[in-house]
């Protein structure tokens, strides 16, 4: 069987706060962003903490002993180390062999796609049995930037195998659309990212419709040969508008938007939009994936769903995992988010 | 905590590995040298406890030690897990109202020190109130 997805993850914490919350201490309109709320990781969780919790959910979900895992990658814009690697933490905390590939990946919000592509890549040369793909990230947000109405946290871990028996979703084709365009960037010592304005819309929909293009092009499918598409969601609006673009319809985006409700969870946005699709997927049926990262890129998939979905599926969809959640104000989620400098 | 003496633990702070004597069938967490029922005769094995149990005491801590001041107040309970071996523990992301003797609890993986921004992170076992 082609290499695919054995299994997923996602875990988002439980602390959420609206946006109207922060338009009340700011005294200004988030705009028409799509969002209503955010989630927030708590003051002891990081990308670190959040990728364990996804990767555990995910060998309990699908049965997948971890010892079989010889790959891990992490991608993350918020790994807690800037020297030392959030993927050997979170092996250790799984308790794989020892005998594994790692490596931590950086590339703005697409870094988990990357990590699907590289253990996709590995697994088709046959150089391991299971591999480990994350997407994690604690996103970090200036105050009163316009970063802070959407910047969220969250994880998805994403389980390769080419088993006949565990394959969900087989991974048909992947391709990348990359270009030098900084619009979002954070320098090493800066504690948060900077960005570029509407100018970040421009270098998404470059990236995002020419990495779908592109893989229609080299695939010969069209835009509605697809059942889902999932898009990377910075806000409510862009995997719309995207679709349309590439004359997808609404509906096979909504599955997989979860931006709305959870806000931008960066590296593992693209990742919890999909887990959400294959909660819900039917044998046979084919999935669009195109993630974003700043800087700039996009990672592009075709996915087919496979008879194993009927009795391989996650024991809490997506949209019930995002109803255990807890309210707090904009004093409680500084506090969380450790933005009280005195602290 | 001194990064190697950490280092030694990671096992028991990560995959809540304790012991298991053979010989008494009794599980213990953390780890023993030797089996206190059994003595010489016993004979341990390393083993990960299961991720799920009981709470059966709980406090909520006013007055931290060094360390945790920020995180205070925060509950701490006893809690037996699914073999019988007992954990103590920080409880956290549940209902105060539903953090009561008797409750489900299920391990998650959090932050647990962490000295200052030059040092490293301490990571381990906090556990959460399950319906």
């Amino acid at each position: 069987m082609q290499a695919g997805i054995i299994g997923y993850g996602v875990y988002i914490p439980r602390l959420r706060i609206k946006v109207s919350e922060i338009e009340r201490v700011w005294e200004k309109s988030a705009g028409g962003l799509g969002v209503t709320e955010k989630a927030v990781a708590a003051s002891d969780e990081d990308a670190c903490t959040l990728a364990v919790q996804a990767a555990r959910i995910a060998c309990e979900d699908f049965s997948i002993d971890p010892k079989r895992i010889n790959a891990i990658y992490v991608g993350s814009e918020s790994h807690p180390y800037a020297v030392n690697p959030t993927a050997s933490i979170v092996a250790e905390a799984l308790g794989t062999s020892h005998k594994y590939f790692a490596v931590d990946m950086e590339f703005a919000c697409k870094a988990g796609t990357a990590g699907l592509q590289v253990c996709y890549a590995l697994k088709k040369a046959k150089m391991i049995d299971v591999g480990l793909a994350i997407g994690s990230d604690t996103a970090q947000s200036k105050p009163n930037d316009p970063l802070e109405f959407t910047a969220a946290s969250g994880a998805a871990a994403f389980f390769i195998g080419d088993s006949k028996r565990e394959v969900i979703a087989e991974i048909e084709y992947t391709c990348s659309y990359t270009s030098d365009m900084p619009d979002f960037w954070r320098r090493p010592k800066a504690e948060f990212p900077e960005h570029t304005g509407r100018f970040t819309g421009e270098a998404y929909f470059k990236h995002v419709i020419n990495a779908a293009k592109l893989l229609l092009e080299e695939t010969g499918y069209k835009a509605s040969d697809f059942d889902y598409a999932v898009f990377h969601q910075p806000n409510g609006k862009f995997p719309i508008k995207a679709a349309k673009i590439l004359g997808i319809a609404p509906e096979k985006v909504k599955q997989g938007l979860l931006c709305p409700l959870i806000g931008n969870t960066y590296s593992a946005s693209t990742l919890i939009g999909l887990a959400s699709v294959l909660d819900v997927a039917k044998p046979n049926e084919k999935v669009l994936v195109v993630s974003y990262g700043s800087g700039a890129g996009s990672d592009a998939f075709v996915l087919n769903v496979t008879e194993n979905i009927e009795h391989r599926r996650a024991r809490k969809a997506v949209f019930e995992i995002i109803k255990e959640k807890e309210y707090i104000d904009y004093a409680l989620y500084v506090r969380h988010r450790r933005k009280i400098k005195s602290l | 905590m001194p990064v190697p003496l950490n280092w030694r633990r990671f096992p028991e702070r990560y995959l809540l590995r304790g012991s298991y004597c053979e010989t008494c069938k009794q599980a213990f967490f953390p780890s023993r040298a030797i089996c206190p029922n059994c003595r010489r005769k016993g004979k341990l094995i390393s083993i990960e406890m299961p991720r799920t149990g009981r709470i059966i005491s709980y406090t909520r801590v006013h007055v931290p030690p060094e360390g945790f001041k920020n995180e205070a107040p925060y509950y701490l309970a006893i809690i037996e897990l699914e073999n019988g071996a007992k954990v103590l523990s920080q409880i956290v992301d549940s209902n105060p109202e539903k953090i009561k003797i008797g409750a489900r609890v299920k391990k998650v993986f959090r932050r647990i020190a962490e000295p200052d921004e030059y040092g490293t992170i301490t990571y381990g076992y906090k556990f959460k109130v399950i319906e």
